[in-house]
C-alpha cells in the first residue's frame, strides 16, 4: 500500500513537472522523419553511439552520488532505496511522452529538448541497475577494509577513490555492460516518438529503422540491422571486454576466478605507451583535487550521538516524507478523478491482465525452450566458448529492429497481434534466461559432475537431482530480468506498424502507447501506475520468494 | 585492577569500559564489563582471552572504531571522539587494498596525512626495508604469501610512526612456521628499537604468543569479558619456550582460563563443589543460558578423548596444544565440552580422562553414539532442554523459533543461532532428535526419551 501511494505520488510529481498539455512551444522545425539514404548510416550510428555514451557517463555520475548518499546517510537511505526500487519497476518507455514534453519546455523551440529526452530515456534504462549494484557493494564492504581506512585517517575524497570505487568496480562494470546492452532497445524506441499527435525524429539508427519500417522497405531495415550489429560488436570488443578484463584487478577475494576475462585490446594497450601518456597529465590533476578536497575532512563519523536529538530528527524526517507521499498520492488521485475518472484504473487493470497472461506464457515457454539449451551450451566448454559471445550480442541487440520482419509474417498469415505480441515481447526478453542459465551451467564444479557420472546418475534423474537445482539460482535471476523486460517491451510490441498496416493487441502496453500518442496524460499516469503495480506485486509474491529459496537451498 | 609500575608515560587509558549489545526485546547483552587498563610508552601488553571474551571489541574501543556503552578511552589524556589519532592497526586478515601495490599500500596512511610525495616515498621505502620487504615494492598483495602480506600490514602500520601499534591476532591467519618467524622478527625489531612505535597492544588467543611477546599479559574472562588476571612477564627477550619459568607461566594461564569451567562442572556435583571452590557460593543449576554449549563437533570431541586415552589418560593442556599445533580457541572448546559431559576433568593445567571418557573413547561407533546420547541428554543443558521439550509435546515436534526465543534471553541472535546449531549437531549425532531445515522443525527420534 505504501509502495503504491509512493509510486502514485512520485509519478504525479514528474508529470507536474511537464508543462501544460497543449504547449505552444513545440518545435515546429524538428523533422518527423529522417532520410533513409544508406549513405547517412555511419553518421546516424555515431549520433546514436554518442547518446549512449553520454547516458552512460550520466549513469555513472548518478550512481556515485545516489549510491553513496544512500549508503552513508542513514536517513536518506530510508527514502532513496525504496524510490530506486520503484523506479526500477516503472516501465521507462511509458514515461517517454512526459519527459519529452518536460525537456522541450526546458529548451523551447529547439531540438536540444528532444535530444535530452532521448538521452534521459537511455539513462533511465541504465542507471537503476548500476546504482543498486554500487550501493550493494558499499554496504557489504569488508569490515576490515573499512576499519583500515578509518585508522589510516583517509579523507572523504581519498576514501571514495581508494576504497569505495575500487571495491565496487567489478559489480559496477558488469552491471554497466548489461545495462548498456539493454539500453540499445530504448535508444531505438526513443529516437523516434509520437507525442501529442506529432512525430519527432532525431538523426540516429533508431529513427532510420523507424523510417524504413514506415516506408515498408525491408532492405533498408536490413541495413539498419547490420549497422546495429557492427556497433554492438564493436563496443563489446573495444570497450566492454577490455574494461571487464581490467576490472579483475579490483577483485577482493583471495582466490582467483577460474575463467578470467581476457581482452586482446587491453593486452595491446598495456604493452603500449598509451597508459603512461594519459597518466602523465592526469597525475597533477589528481594531486590538486586531493589537496582541494582536504577541507571536507576525514571519512569518519562521530562515535557517539545524542539519542534524543537523533530521535527528534528521525520523527521529523519521517513526518515530512509521510506528508509529501500522502499529499502527492491524494493530488494524483484527484487529478485522475477530475479528468478520466477513477474507473479508468479498473479498465487498466483488466487490460493489464491480458498483458500479464502474455508475460506468464512467454516466461513459461522461454523456460522450457532455453533452459535445456542453456545447460547444453554451458556444460560443454567448447560450445560455451563459441556460443557465449553470440548470445551476448543477441541479448544486447534491440529486438524492435526485427519487429517489421515478424510483422510481415503476421500480416501474410493473418495472425492477430493478440497472440503475435507474445513472440515480439519474447524476442527481447528471452535471452536473459538463456544467458544466465549458460553462466550457471558453466559454473557447476567439475568434481560434482564427475561424481554424478561416477554414480551413474543419468537421464531424468540427473536433471532432477543435479542439473536443475544447480542452475536454479541463475535461472531465477534471468527470470526476473526477462519478465521485467517483457513488460517494458509490451509498450512497443502491442502496437506495431509496417508500411500502411497497423496491428494492435488488447493489452496495457497498447493502452499506454495510445495514451502517449494522443497526449492523454491522465491515462499515461494510470497505465504506468497499474503496470508498475503488476511488476512490483509479481516480484514480491513470486520472484523474491524464489530468489530467497535459491539462496537458501540451491546455491553452489 | 592494580596497575603495574609504569615504564614510561601513559599513552592510552581505558577506564571501566563496558560494551553491551541490545537484544530486540531491549535487554542488554554485556560483552565487556568494566575493563580498565593502561598502555604506556616502552611496553608490550597482550590481551589474552577465549572467543567470547570481547578482546577484539576492546581493541576496537581503544582504536576509536566503536564507542563503549559506558566508560571512556583516552589517548594522552584526551577522550576519543573518533578513530584514535595516535595508533596504527595490524589486522588478522591483513586488510590490504588488493588494487594497490605494496608501496602504494604502505604510502596510503602518509598520503592521508598530506605528506609530500618525495618524503612519502622515502619513508615508505624505509619501512619496507625495515620489515624485510625490499624487492617487493611493486608487487600486488595477491602475488604475496600470507606471511609477506602481513609484513606489508606491519610496514603500513609503522610508517606513520604511531604512539601505539594495535595488533588484532596478527599471526593467527598464518601457518605455524611463518607465524613463529614473524613473531621473532617483531621481537628483534622491538628490542633493537628498529620499529618507530612507542608501545604495542596485541590481542591474541595464543597463550605462548602472549608470554613470548608481552611485558604484561591481561587475561580476560568470557561472557562477559572482564580482566581476570594481570601477569607481568619478567623474562628477558628473546625468550626461550623451554625455560621452566616460561612453562610455569603458560601453565598458570591455562589454569586461569579453565578455572571457571571447572567450577561449573563441580557445581553439578554439589558435594564436590564445596571442596573444589571453598568459600564460593554454589552455582545455580546449569541452564542453556548460564552454561552455553562449546562450539565443537562430536567427532572432534572423541578425537580428543582418544588422544588423551592414548597418552595414558592424563596430560598437560599446554603439551597437547603444542603437539597438535592447537591454539586455545581450538583446544579449550573441546576440553570444555569433555568436562561438561563429564568425560574428562581439569586438574590445574592438566586434563584427565574419566571412566566415562575411557569407555566412550574405546567404544565402537554405535555404542559410542548411545553413550554420547546419554551424556548429552543429561549433562548438556541445551540438548537436555530440547529433548525434554520435544518429549513433552504431543507430536514430538517444535519449530526452532521456540528455542531461539529461549536462547535470546541470554545471547545475541547470531550466538543463539550458533548455540542451536551445535545442539542440533549433537542431537543428530546422538540420534536424540532430527532437524528439518525446510520446515525449520525439530522432531524427537523414536525412543530418545529413554536417555532423559
Amino acid at each position: 500500500m505504501v509502495v503504491v501511494a509512493a509510486l502514485l505520488a512520485l509519478l504525479f510529481g514528474l508529470l507536474r513537472l511537464a508543462p501544460a498539455l497543449n504547449a505552444p512551444f513545440l518545435p515546429k522545425t524538428a523533422p518527423s522523419e529522417v532520410s533513409t539514404d544508406p549513405v547517412n548510416l555511419p553518421y546516424y550510428a555515431i549520433r546514436s553511439l554518442l547518446r549512449m555514451f553520454i547516458a552512460l557517463i550520466l549513469s555513472v555520475l548518478f550512481t556515485f552520488v545516489y549510491a553513496t548518499a544512500a549508503a552513508r546517510l542513514r536517513r536518506a537511505e530510508k527514502v532513496l532505496i525504496p524510490v530506486l526500487d520503484i523506479l526500477q519497476s516503472v516501465p521507462v518507455l511509458g514515461f517517454l511522452s512526459v519527459t519529452v514534453t518536460a525537456f522541450i519546455a526546458l529548451f523551447p523551440g529547439s531540438e536540444l529538448g528532444l535530444e535530452c529526452a532521448a538521452i534521459f530515456a537511455i539513462f533511465t534504462a541504465m542507471a537503476w541497475n548500476m546504482t543498486f549494484a554500487f550501493y550493494h557493494s558499499l554496504v557489504t564492504q569488508p569490515r576490515d577494509l573499512d576499519e583500515a581506512a578509518r585508522i589510516l585517517r583517509l579523507t572523504r575524497w581519498e576514501r571514495f577513490w581508494r576504497l569505495d570505487v575500487p571495491s565496487g568496480m567489478i559489480p559496477l562494470v558488469w552491471n554497466g555492460m548489461m545495462s548498456f546492452g539493454g539500453a540499445w532497445f530504448f535508444l531505438a524506441a526513443s529516437e523516434s516518438i509520437s507525442v501529442l499527435n506529432h512525430t519527432y525524429a532525431l538523426p540516429g539508427l533508431g529513427s532510420y529503422a523507424e523510417a524504413a519500417i514506415t516506408q515498408g522497405n525491408l532492405a533498408k531495415v536490413g541495413f539498419a540491422i547490420i549497422a546495429e550489429v557492427i556497433l554492438v560488436l564493436g563496443v563489446n570488443f573495444l570497450l566492454w571486454r577490455p574494461v571487464t578484463a581490467w576490472a579483475e584487478r579490483f577483485r577482493v577475494e583471495e582466490s582467483e576466478s577460474s575463467e578470467k576475462p581476457r581482452s586482446l585490446v587491453l593486452d595491446v594497450l598495456r604493452r603500449s605507451d598509451v597508459p603512461e601518456l594519459l597518466g602523465r597529465p592526469l597525475k597533477p590533476v589528481g594531486r590538486v583535487l586531493d589537496r582541494a578536497t582536504r577541507p571536507f575532512g576525514v571519512a569518519e563519523h562521530p562515535l557517539t550521538v545524542s539519542r534524543t536529538r537523533e530521535r527528534t530528527g528521525d520523527v521529523f524526517f519521517a513526518g515530512v516524507i509521510a506528508v509529501l507521499v500522502i499529499y502527492g498520492a491524494w493530488e494524483a488521485l484527484g487529478y485522475v478523478r477530475a479528468t478520466t475518472g477513477l474507473g479508468e484504473f479498473g479498465y487498466a487493470f483488466a487490460l493489464g491482465a491480458a498483458t500479464f497472461a502474455r508475460v506468464i506464457f512467454l516466461t513459461a515457454v522461454a523456460t522450457v525452450v532455453w533452459v535445456p539449451i542453456g545447460v547444453w551450451i554451458g556444460m560443454d566448454p567448447r560450445v560455451t566458448r563459441f556460443a557465449q559471445p553470440i548470445v551476448q550480442v543477441l541479448a544486447g541487440f534491440p529486438a524492435n529492429f526485427v519487429f517489421p520482419f515478424i510483422t510481415v509474417i503476421f500480416l501474410a498469415w493473418h495472425i492477430p497481434l493478440d497472440f503475435g505480441a507474445v513472440l515480439l515481447m519474447a524476442l527481447g526478453a528471452q535471452w536473459y534466461i538463456l544467458f544466465n542459465v549458460i553462466a550457471g551451467a558453466s559454473a557447476i564444479p567439475s568434481d560434482l559432475r564427475e561424481a554424478m557420472t561416477n554414480l551413474r546418475v543419468k537421464g531424468w534423474l540427473r536433471w532432477k537431482k543435479f542439473i536443475l537445482p544447480s542452475v536454479f539460482a541463475p535461472y531465477v535471476t534471468g527470470g526476473i530480468t526477462a519478465a521485467g523486460g517483457a513488460w517494458n517491451a509490451s509498450i512497443v510490441a502491442e502496437v506495431v506498424a509496417y508500411g500502411n498496416h497497423r496491428l494492435t493487441a488488447v493489452g496495457l502496453g497498447a493502452y499506454i502507447t495510445h495514451a502517449t500518442a494522443t497526449g492523454a496524460f491522465p491515462k499515461v499516469l494510470v497505465g504506468i501506475v497499474v503496470m508498475s503495480i503488476y511488476v512490483v506485486v509479481t516480484n514480491r509474491l513470486l520472484w523474491r520468494r524464489l530468489y530467497a529459496l535459491a539462496e537458501r537451498r540451491y546455491s553452489l | 585492577m592494580t596497575v603495574m609500575a609504569k615504564t614510561g608515560q601513559e599513552i592510552i587509558a581505558a577506564e571501566s569500559v563496558t560494551k553491551t549489545f541490545s537484544t530486540p526485546d531491549g535487554r542488554a547483552l554485556p560483552v565487556l564489563d568494566g575493563v580498565s587498563f593502561t598502555l604506556s610508552e616502552g611496553e608490550i601488553v597482550a590481551l589474552l582471552g577465549k572467543s567470547g571474551s570481547g578482546k577484539s571489541t576492546l581493541l576496537r574501543c581503544v582504536a576509536g572504531l566503536i564507542a563503549p556503552t559506558s566508560g571512556t578511552v583516552t589517548y594522552r589524556g584526551t577522550p576519543l571522539t573518533g578513530a584514535n589519532p595516535g595508533v596504527s592497526m595490524v589486522f588478522q586478515t591483513f586488510a590490504l587494498l588488493p588494487w594497490l601495490t605494496v608501496q602504494q599500500n604502505v604510502e596510503l596512511g602518509l598520503e592521508a596525512r598530506g605528506v609530500p610525495e618525495a618524503e612519502r616515498s622515502d619513508r615508505a621505502l624505509n619501512a619496507i626495508d625495515t620489515i624485510g620487504l625490499d624487492g617487493f615494492e611493486s608487487a600486488y598483495p595477491k602475488e604475496l604469501s600470507g606471511g609477506m602480506r602481513q609484513r606489508v600490514g606491519f610496514a603500513r602500520a609503522i610508517v606513520t610512526e604511531p604512539d601505539a601499534l594495535l595488533m588484532d591476532e596478527p599471526f593467527s591467519a598464518l601457518d605455524v612456521l611463518t607465524a613463529e618467524n614473524l613473531r621473532n622478527e617483531l621481537v628483534k625489531l622491538w628490542e633493537g628499537h628498529g620499529a618507530p612505535v612507542k608501545s604495542i597492544l596485541i590481542v591474541t588467543h595464543n597463550i605462548e604468543e602472549a608470554v613470548l611477546l608481552a611485558d604484561r599479559v591481561l587475561v580476560l574472562s568470557s561472557n562477559p569479558g572482564r580482566i581476570r588476571a594481570e601477569l607481568p612477564v619478567e623474562l628477558s627477550r628473546p625468550r626461550d619456550r623451554h625455560d621452566p619459568r616460561f612453562e610455569a607461566l603458560v601453565d598458570t594461564i591455562y589454569g586461569i582460563l579453565t578455572g571457571r569451567e571447572q567450577a561449573a562442572t563441580d557445581a553439578l556435583k554439589a558435594d564436590e563443589a564445596a571442596q573444589a571452590v571453598p568459600g564460593q557460593p554454589v552455582r545455580p543449576m546449569p541452564t542453556p543460558i548460564n552454561t552455553p554449549l562449546p562450539s565443537v563437533s562430536p567427532g572432534g570431541l572423541s578425537g580428543l578423548l582418544e588422544i588423551l586415552a592414548a597418552r595414558g589418560g592424563r596430560d598437560g593442556l599446554a603439551e597437547i596444544a603444542d603437539d597438535l599445533s592447537f591454539e586455545i580457541d581450538d583446544l579449550l572448546p573441546l576440553t570444555d565440552a569433555a568436562v561438561m559431559l563429564l568425560l574428562a576433568r581439569i586438574d590445574g593445567s592438566d586434563i584427565e580422562i574419566t571412566a566415562d571418557g575411557k569407555e566412550f573413547a574405546a567404544a565402537d561407533i554405535l555404542t559410542s553414539k548411545q553413550l554420547f546420547a546419554t551424556h548429552a541428554a543429561t549433562r548438556a543443558p541445551l540438548v537436555r532442554t530440547i529433548t525434554q521439550a520435544l518429549a513433552a509435546t504431543a507430536d514430538h515436534t517444535l519449530r526452532i523459533g521456540f528455542f531461539i526465543d529461549i536462547l535470546r534471553r541470554g545471547f545475541s541472535l547470531s550466538e543463539a543461532q550458533s548455540q542451536l546449531d551445535t545442539a542440533i549437531d549433537w542431537g543428530r549425532y546422538g540420534e536424540l532428535y532430527d532437524y528439518d531445515s525446510d520446515d525449520q522443525e525439530l522432531t524427537l527420534e523414536p525412543g530418545a526419551e529413554k536417555y532423559l
